[in-house]
């Protein structure tokens, strides 16, 4: 329960965050991907707020070795850049610089606007769940 | 470039990226989880129902915020220019496929990925952002008007 209660408060404060930063406002974001346009730096001063503090959250998590409530840690430790990390990351940026919207400031979007959240999540869930097979077939088919 | 020296245009982008990053050091802290959206929802649509509750919660709380920042600044509300209805399916499924086999997305790999200093996050981070922008220029200054 504390585990479910924590996860509830971050992704509120998450909310808030892209709200208040302007990343859930699709032009915005757009107009950081277009530096030759009106280029908006909003991103990029997003990223200098993020990065510094998620860096301490994760150092204080490796120090400690656990999570406080939940135990475990389960960060990911893999190395390799292999193919399905690039492809998906083009695929994803191609996707991202269409509508200016990507996974976390669609789920704001639906409250605010449901039929355009619908439009963008409905698929957007569908490709998640169908990305794992995609990637079991391109192994079996060793591509 | 003013908007780079005008406190009242880039204060609000840097408060609240620091909530952003502020939410993925307590889900580290707290839960031991990395806060990629695209993960977070993945597993909820795929894995097993024991990792669902957080999962879900953290999307609710996604899905509120609206409610909680609205109270503050309706104005803030608003969505903007937004992409037509097809454009918007397609985007959203490229979105979620090259999420699912990239193994993250903004959240994911830009801001938690580069947070933990990874090489993969970094590689495709710079791959996502590469190919975003080459195409908002396909989109806006080949194609478009």
């Amino acid at each position: 329960m504390p585990t479910i209660v924590a996860a509830g408060v971050a992704g509120l404060i998450f909310g808030v965050g892209l709200m208040l930063s302007g990343m859930a406002r699709p032009d915005v974001v757009i107009g950081f991907l277009d530096p030759l346009g009106h280029w908006n730096p909003a991103l990029g001063f997003v990223m200098v707020g993020a990065i510094p503090v998620a860096a301490m959250g994760f150092a204080l998590a490796k120090r400690r070795g656990r999570a406080a409530l939940s135990g475990k840690l389960h960060f990911p430790d893999r190395k390799d850049i292999d193919a399905s990390l690039l492809i998906g990351a083009i695929i994803f940026g191609v996707g991202w610089g269409i509508a200016g919207v990507c996974p976390a400031p669609a789920l704001t979007l639906f409250l605010r606007a449901p039929i355009v959240g619908l439009t963008f999540m409905g698929p957007m869930l569908v490709g998640l769940w169908f990305a794992p097979k995609l990637r079991e077939w391109a192994v079996r088919r060793r591509l | 470039m003013d908007k780079l020296f005008d406190p009242g245009l880039f204060l609000p982008p840097l408060i609240g990226g620091g909530l952003i990053g502020l939410a993925a050091a307590l889900m580290a802290v707290l839960n031991g989880r990395v806060t990629g959206v695209s993960g977070i929802l993945a597993g909820a649509v795929s894995g097993s129902s024991a990792d669902r509750g957080w999962r879900l919660a953290f999307a609710a709380g996604l899905l509120g915020a609206p409610i909680l920042y609205g109270a503050f600044d309706p104005s803030g509300l608003a969505i903007g220019d937004i992409a037509s209805p097809p454009l918007l399916a397609l985007a959203g499924a490229l979105v979620g496929v090259g999420a699912g086999l990239g193994s993250g997305c903004t959240s994911g790999h830009g801001v938690c990925g580069l947070a933990r200093g990874s090489g993969r996050s970094l590689a495709a981070t710079v791959a996502f952002m590469t190919a975003a922008g080459l195409t908002v220029f396909i989109l806006r200054h080949v194609i478009g008007g």
